[in-house]
């Protein structure tokens, strides 16, 4: 009898090692996310800024953001990164004579780290935009969100007694008023373009079919402003970034200069959050495997008597 | 024949009041963390933010906790009750442990003041490890308070602060569910440990990125827990000449060759399926971290190995405290030295954020001497009257 138990006990642990196990290593299936159905983002052309940062100075105004000195000069707002006064950046890389220029700001991801990691839904995909936004009232400052992020956009207020995440939420507060994104309202060449990103997406995919030298028009501002300027196209990397890496997001970078050079890390197609729905789904099926750990438990512990 | 009694030997000693002035000025650096935000004490910044506290206080701390844990795996999932005597004092380490690791992640989180919102409904993120740790660890201190309040009111101070005459009765009857909850509650945070950092994704380098990490961390809990219950009865049976536990080790030790075993393979089989292999001898951080990791693994792995090793008290403190080393170096690598978020970030804890990790670890300490010294925790031989 206590052998058949003990039998029965070794298998049940065995199998649900094993269960475990398979599910930890099942490559989840590499499924395109779905866009929200009034998702909106910014196509940033790389080749078609100026570096001029007037989308920085609209960015701070709009959001209320402090300036930020580095260096010995105390005068002018001249960040060096993304930071808890910076949520949108103009970086210039520069090789010889070769130059280009880079906006980091948050990516939108169609399956945010950010947001899976937060243990208190401080940061949420919103269902209809599917802007990713913060709420400090939730917020318990464990900075998960950072280490999570693959593009390291949410930043720490760390000289603040009483911190917040910084980060880019698209404008969302000006989004109820009709208005858009502050960075694109202010572009004067039509380098980040604000829109619904299929509209984006297919823009991005027509630049992609540009022959260099000729001259196109290209939208400025908003996608559906109607408002457009005439470029001369210049050769592109025949690459949209952001399109499918990690899921997907709706912001997208297009350059004439290899991403990586931009400081945009080179990441696969798969979102490491499906890795981790994965495995979570997997080992604890919501509730069921703890509540009846937690009962096997219990009863070894009763037949074995508390030790003291 | 041996029984569980206070040393009853002085608190105030000289090592007691060196680490009363380390808790003082890990105090004060608090003191300014609380005022002048994170950033005035610590190295931690926008590429690493989590540092020291969160590595070794949370990481590595709490898996030095997990003695109690470990050995309570022993004794009721396998039916060792001959480990019993190992247990009170494997608790008292872990509720310190615990204790000290949640009273650490209260002065790391920026937004203390909201703490609460992680056991609110409307708040929780059930996909997010992170809300899973939160809240099991929290859970966790609790059990573990529990578990060891039986000797807490053997204590006649305690007690008559109570006012409970019958507390060891009704303490015992509903005891048996806190011990069960003793072994699911750490077997999920100390996995989710683990399965935090799947979301570094390609920050974090492939000989440390796996989809196995909350397996490894947790086997690297167990193990860590059995060396931390081989490493305490030893110093404590050499410092309180208590050596009678010592051939208890000998039997404890012979799990652990197994264990690293598993790991072992476990972890460079996972990295070859991976194919990063080759990043081990590339002669960076994360590559020479694994090359020590498993260096040190491998030393407890050989000593303990052959049996004859395993009679020999000295060698089998020297195994414990290699693996001991090598599996915390391990769980602080996955965070600190394995990470790296490019573009030029670089992280080095400062003096006040060390002195405030010391003055924690100080705290376990002086906490273990007074309670052993005051309560009945350890075995030891019966007065002769």
């Amino acid at each position: 009898m206590s052998v058949s138990r003990r039998g029965f006990l070794k298998s049940v642990v065995g199998g649900s090692v094993a269960l475990g196990a398979a599910s930890l290593t099942k490559e989840a299936k590499a499924s395109k996310k779905e866009l929200p159905p009034d998702a909106v983002g910014i196509l940033y052309d790389s080749n078609l800024c100026i570096g001029c940062q007037s989308c920085m100075v609209a960015c701070k105004r709009a959001n209320n953001m402090p300036v930020e000195h580095t260096g010995d000069q105390k005068t002018w707002d001249n960040p060096i990164d993304l930071s808890g006064k910076t949520l949108n950046i103009i970086k210039m890389y520069k090789k010889g004579d070769k130059f280009a220029f880079i906006k980091r700001q948050c990516m939108h991801c169609l399956e945010p780290a950010c947001a899976a990691a937060c243990p208190v839904t401080a940061l949420h995909k919103d269902e209809k935009t599917g802007i990713v936004t913060y709420d400090p009232s939730a917020c318990i400052g464990c900075r998960y969100c950072e280490v999570a992020c693959p593009y390291d956009i949410p930043k720490f207020e760390w000289d603040s007694p009483f911190p917040q995440i910084r980060k880019c939420q698209l404008c969302n507060h000006l989004l109820e008023k009709g208005e858009y994104a502050a960075c694109c309202a202010v572009c004067p060449t039509g380098a980040s373009l604000f829109g619904p990103v299929e509209k984006l997406r297919k823009e991005a995919q027509r630049r992609m079919l540009m022959k260099p030298g000729e001259y196109y028009e290209f939208p400025v501002n908003h996608i559906e402003s109607g408002k457009t300027r005439v470029h001369k196209a210049k050769p592109y990397i025949n690459h949209i970034y952001g399109l499918d890496e990690l899921g997907g997001s709706q912001c997208m970078i297009l350059a004439g200069v290899e991403f990586d050079k931009l400081g945009l890390p080179d990441v696969r197609r798969q979102s490491y959050v499906s890795d981790l729905e994965g495995v979570s789904k997997g080992l604890y099926k919501y509730v069921v495997y703890p509540v009846a750990a937690l009962g096997g438990l219990v009863y070894l512990v009763k037949k074995r008597g508390v030790h003291d | 024949m041996s029984e569980a009694r206070p040393l009853s030997s002085r608190v105030i000693t000289v090592p007691f009041i060196l680490g009363v002035i380390v808790i003082l000025l890990a105090g004060i650096f608090l003191l300014k963390r609380f005022i002048y935000g994170l950033g005035s004490v610590s190295g931690m910044n926008d590429g690493y933010p989590w540092g020291l506290w969160i590595a070794y206080d949370v990481n590595v701390g709490t898996a030095f906790a997990c003695g109690g844990y470990a050995m309570a795996i022993l004794i009721y999932i396998f039916n060792k009750g001959e480990y019993t005597p190992l247990l009170k004092p494997a608790i008292l380490t872990s509720m310190l442990g615990y204790t000290l690791a949640a009273v650490s992640i209260f002065f790391d989180i920026g937004r203390y003041w909201n703490m609460f919102n992680i056991f609110m409904p409307w708040h929780m993120n059930f996909h997010s490890p992170m809300l899973e740790v939160a809240v099991c660890i929290a859970s966790y201190v609790v059990v573990l308070w529990i578990e060891f309040s039986p000797v807490l009111v053997k204590n006649p101070g305690v007690r008559r602060m109570l006012k409970v005459e019958d507390i060891e009765e009704k303490l015992n009857k509903v005891l048996f569910i806190f011990v069960a909850l003793g072994m699911l509650l750490p077997t999920m945070h100390q996995s989710s440990l683990g399965t935090l950092m799947i979301l570094a994704g390609h920050k974090l380098s492939p000989l440390y990125w796996s989809k196995l990490l909350p397996l490894f961390f947790l086997i690297c809990a167990i193990m860590m827990g059995y060396c931390i219950v081989i490493f305490e009865t030893s110093v404590s049976g050499v410092a309180f000449k208590n050596t009678h536990e010592f051939k208890l080790l000998t039997k404890l030790s012979g799990v652990i060759p197994w264990l690293i075993g598993i790991f072992l393979i476990m972890r460079i089989q996972d990295i070859n399926a991976r194919g990063a292999l080759s990043q081990i001898f590339k002669g960076d951080l994360p590559g020479n971290m694994f090359l020590i990791e498993t260096f040190l693994l491998l030393i407890g792995l050989i000593i303990l190995w052959k049996p004859e090793n395993r009679t020999n008290v000295k060698k089998v403190f020297i195994a414990a405290f290699c693996v001991l080393l090598g599996a915390g170096l391990y769980r602080f690598d996955t965070y600190i030295c394995g990470f790296n978020p490019g573009n030029g970030w670089h992280y080095f804890p400062t003096a006040p954020e060390l002195i405030i990790t010391f003055g924690v670890i100080s705290v376990e300490i002086l906490g273990y001497l007074y309670v052993v010294k005051r309560f009945p925790v350890l075995a030891l031989p019966s007065k002769n009257k």
